[in-house]
C-alpha cells in the first residue's frame, strides 16, 4: 500500500502520457486530457500545503516566542490581509488586491533582485581571477559580451557589438548545446527510471 | 491621494530592502517577511480564483462532473503530509504527479533538446563558423562523457570542449551582469521618477 | 598596500555602481542602440502578420525581472495593436498576470483597443508544460474562466477558439520554467507553432541553440533586446532610457574585473619574487 500503490500510479500514468505522444487517438487522447485536468488540480493542492506549513511554522514560532517572533506577525499579517482584499473585492486591475500588488508585492519583489547587482559588482573586483587558460577564456567572454552588448561598446570600437553577437551566436552556442543535449540525456534516463519504478527517491524514506 | 501613498509605501519599503546593503537590520527583515507573506497571500488568491473555482467547484459542484471527485480527494491527501501518521497517504498524488512530469519529459526532452539539437548541428562544414559550431557541439559531449578515461586524443578534445564550455559560462556571466544592473536600474528610475520626481 | 585595496569595504563598491547609475539617469547621453539581428527577427514575424491576425502572449515572469520584460512586453504588445493584431495572453506564473495585464491595458488605452473584442487574459494555472499541452488540444478545458472569472464564452473574440491552432504567432515573456523551455517542447515540436522569445538575460544564452535550430522565431534578451525593440517600433521607453546606465554600469564593473586583477598579478609577482 505505502509503496506499491504509488509506484503503480506512476507507472500507469507515466506510460500513457508517452504513448499518448505517438497515438493520440481513443483512448489515449480522452486519458491525456483528462489527467491534464487533474494535474492542474492536484498540484494546486501542492500550494495549498505549502502555504499551510508556512503559517504553521510561524504560528509555532508565535506560539513558543521564539527569536524573530514579531516577524512572524508581519508575515501572517501580510498573507491574511491579501487573502482579505482577494476574497472581499476580487482580483481585477483596480481592485485593492490588485494595489497591494502594484505598491507592495512588486517594489519588494524588484529590489530583492536588484540588491544582487552589487553584490556581483563586488563579485567582479574580489573573485574573478584570470588564473588559468580556463579562467581567462571566461574571463575574456564575459567582458567582450559585457561591453559589446551595450550601446557604449559601438562607441570605443564599432566591431565590439558583432564581436559579441559572434561570441553569443556561435561558441556560447555550441557550449549551450551541449550543455542542453546532456542535461536532455540524462532527463530522459532519469524520467525512464522514475516511470519503471527504478528510481524510488521520490517516494521518501520508509 | 490613494495612489501617492502607494508610491510612498512602495519607495519606503524599496529603500527597506536596500538597506541589507550597509548591513542585515530590522527594516530589511520587516520588509523580507512582508513580502513573503503578501507573495503568499497572492498565490493563495491565484489559486483560488484562477484554478480552484473555474477548474474544481464550478464544473464539480454546479456542472455535476463527478470524475473531478478524484483529484479533489487526490489534493486532499496531498494535504495529509502535514500529518505524520498518515502522511503516507500523500505519496499517491505526488506519484500522480511525478508520474505525469516524467512522461511528458521522456519524449519532449528527447525531441526537443536532444535530436533536434543533434539534427541543427549537422551542417554543411563550408563556413569556419559552422567548424567552430560542430566542433564546439561535439567536444562538449565528450567532455560530459564520463565512460572513457579522459586520456590521450579523447583528453585533448575534452579539453577543447572544455573551453567550449568556458566561453559559455562567460558570456552568461555578462548576461548575468547586464540582468542585474537592468533591476537596479528599474528601481532607480522608480525611486528618482515616481517618488522624487526628479527625472 | 594591494591586500588592502583587495579588502577594500565592499560598501564603498557598492556605493560607485549606485552613485555610476544614479548619475547616468540624471545625464542621459543619448547613446545608439545597435538592434541585433534575434530581435529584429521577431519584429520582422509580427509586421508579416495580417490585420485580425491572432497572437498569443505568455507572460511568464515576476516583479523579480519586471525592470527588463515588462518593457519589452509593452513594445510587443504597442506593435501587435498598431498592426490590429488579436492578443490572447495567460500567466505561467502568477504574477505575470497582473504585470502582462497592466501593460495590455497601457496599449490598449493608446490604441483604443477593448478587452474581450480585440485581447483577453486567461490568467493563471499550475503545472506550466501540462497548461501548454492542454490548451494546444483543449484551451477550453483548461481556461473555461479568463483572469477574473468572465466566463470564456462570454469573450467575444474567442468565439470558435478551442485550442492555439488559430494563433499564427506565440512570444512568450519569460524568466525562467516554466517558460521557454516548455513552450518550445509542446507548442512549437509537438503542434509546430512559431515561438517568439522575450527572456531575461540571465537565461537568454542558454537559448541561442532553439534559436539556430530554428526552434524559435526570434530572441530578444533583457533589457537591452527590449531597447532595440523600442527602437524598431520607433517609440523610445524605459528600455532605451535605461541603456546609458546601463553601459556606464558595465563599463564600471569591466574596469573592476581590470583592476582586481591588475592587483592579483601584482601580488602573484611581488611574492614569486
Amino acid at each position: 500500500m505505502k509503496r506499491q500503490i504509488p509506484l503503480l500510479i506512476t507507472f500507469i500514468v507515466g506510460i500513457v502520457m508517452v504513448v499518448q505522444y505517438f497515438i493520440p487517438r481513443q483512448p489515449f487522447a480522452g486519458l491525456f486530457d483528462t489527467f491534464n485536468q487533474w494535474f492542474l488540480i492536484i498540484a494546486v493542492f501542492a500550494l495549498i500545503l505549502g502555504l499551510m506549513n508556512l503559517v504553521r511554522l510561524h504560528v509555532q514560532k508565535l506560539r513558543r516566542m521564539k527569536g524573530g517572533w514579531g516577524y512572524s506577525i508581519i508575515l501572517l499579517c501580510g498573507l491574511v490581509g491579501t487573502i482579505f482584499t482577494g476574497a472581499l473585492w476580487g482580483i481585477g486591475t483596480g481592485s485593492p488586491f490588485n494595489y497591494v500588488f502594484v505598491n507592495i508585492q512588486q517594489p519588494m519583489g524588484a529590489t530583492m533582485f536588484a540588491l544582487l547587482a552589487f553584490f556581483i559588482a563586488s563579485a567582479s573586483f574580489r573573485a574573478f581571477r584570470a588564473r588559468n587558460l580556463d579562467a581567462t577564456l571566461l574571463l575574456v567572454a564575459a567582458v567582450l559580451v559585457m561591453i559589446g552588448r551595450v550601446t557604449i561598446g559601438a562607441l570605443i570600437w564599432n566591431k565590439l557589438p558583432h564581436i559579441a553577437e559572434w561570441i553569443m551566436s556561435y561558441p556560447n552556442m555550441a557550449g549551450q548545446r551541449a550543455i542542453m543535449i546532456g542535461i536532455a540525456l540524462g532527463t530522459v534516463s532519469y524520467s525512464l527510471r522514475v516511470i519503471l519504478g527504478i528510481e524510488r527517491t521520490y517516494l521518501g524514506g520508509e | 491621494m490613494v495612489q501617492i501613498i502607494g508610491i510612498w509605501v512602495a519607495s519606503l519599503l524599496t529603500l527597506c530592502i536596500f538597506s541589507f546593503l550597509y548591513k542585515d537590520n530590522p527594516f530589511y527583515k520587516f520588509a523580507e517577511h512582508l513580502f513573503v507573506g503578501v507573495s503568499a497571500g497572492y498565490w493563495a488568491m491565484y489559486s483560488w480564483y484562477n484554478i480552484l473555482v473555474p477548474n474544481l467547484g464550478r464544473p464539480l459542484f454546479i456542472e455535476h462532473e463527478f470524475i473531478l471527485v478524484i483529484p479533489l480527494i487526490l489534493g486532499i491527501l496531498m494535504l495529509l503530509r502535514l500529518f505524520p501518521k498518515v502522511g503516507w497517504l500523500s505519496r499517491w498524488p505526488l506519484a500522480f504527479i511525478v508520474g505525469m512530469t516524467s512522461g511528458y519529459y521522456l519524449v519532449t526532452f528527447l525531441q526537443t533538446n536532444a535530436l533536434e539539437q543533434a539534427r541543427a548541428t549537422i551542417i554543411p562544414l563550408n563556413h569556419i563558423n559552422n567548424i567552430i559550431l560542430i566542433i564546439g557541439v561535439l567536444t562538449g559531449l565528450l567532455y560530459f562523457f564520463f565512460s572513457t578515461r579522459h586520456k590521450g586524443g579523447i583528453g585533448f578534445a575534452a579539453r577543447i570542449g572544455r573551453m567550449f564550455l568556458m566561453v559559455a559560462f562567460g558570456a552568461s556571466f555578462g548576461y548575468t551582469v547586464m540582468a542585474r544592473i537592468s533591476l537596479l536600474i528599474g528601481r532607480m528610475y522608480f525611486l528618482l521618477g515616481e517618488w522624487l520626481h526628479i527625472i | 598596500m594591494l591586500d588592502k585595496l583587495l579588502k577594500i569595504d565592499r560598501r564603498i563598491i557598492f556605493s560607485i555602481i549606485g552613485i555610476v547609475v544614479i548619475i547616468a539617469i540624471l545625464f542621459p547621453m543619448g547613446l545608439v542602440v545597435h538592434v541585433s539581428e534575434p530581435v529584429e527577427k521577431i519584429y520582422r514575424e509580427i509586421e508579416s502578420l495580417s490585420p485580425d491576425s491572432y497572437v498569443f502572449l505568455s507572460f511568464d515572469y515576476d516583479p523579480a525581472s519586471m525592470a527588463e520584460l515588462d518593457p519589452l512586453a509593452l513594445a510587443v504588445i504597442r506593435h501587435c495593436f498598431r498592426k490590429d493584431l488579436k492578443i490572447v495572453s495567460l500567466g505561467l506564473w502568477p504574477q505575470g498576470v497582473l504585470l502582462g495585464q497592466a501593460n495590455l491595458e497601457i496599449a490598449a488605452e493608446e490604441y483604443g483597443k477593448e478587452y474581450g473584442i480585440d485581447f483577453a487574459n486567461l490568467g493563471y494555472k499550475t503545472g506550466g508544460i501540462v497548461v501548454i499541452s492542454g490548451i494546444s488540444t483543449n484551451l477550453r478545458d483548461i481556461f473555461p474562466q479568463d483572469y477574473i472569472g468572465n466566463n470564456v464564452d462570454s469573450l467575444p473574440m474567442l468565439d470558435g477558439i478551442n485550442n492555439l491552432d488559430p494563433f499564427k504567432l506565440i512570444i512568450t515573456f519569460s524568466a525562467g520554467d516554466p517558460g521557454v523551455r516548455h513552450w518550445v517542447m509542446i507548442a512549437q515540436a509537438r503542434y509546430g507553432k512559431k515561438i517568439g522569445l522575450g527572456s531575461t538575460a540571465v537565461q537568454a544564452p542558454a537559448f541561442y541553440p532553439y534559436l539556430q535550430a530554428n526552434q524559435l522565431v526570434g530572441l530578444a534578451g533583457g533589457m537591452k533586446g527590449a531597447a532595440e525593440y523600442e527602437q524598431l517600433i520607433k517609440i523610445p521607453g524605459l528600455a532605451t532610457a535605461g541603456m546609458d546606465a546601463q553601459s556606464l554600469a558595465h563599463l564600471v564593473i569591466v574596469l573592476f574585473i581590470i583592476f582586481g586583477n591588475v592587483i592579483f598579478l601584482l601580488k602573484k609577482r611581488s611574492s614569486s619574487s
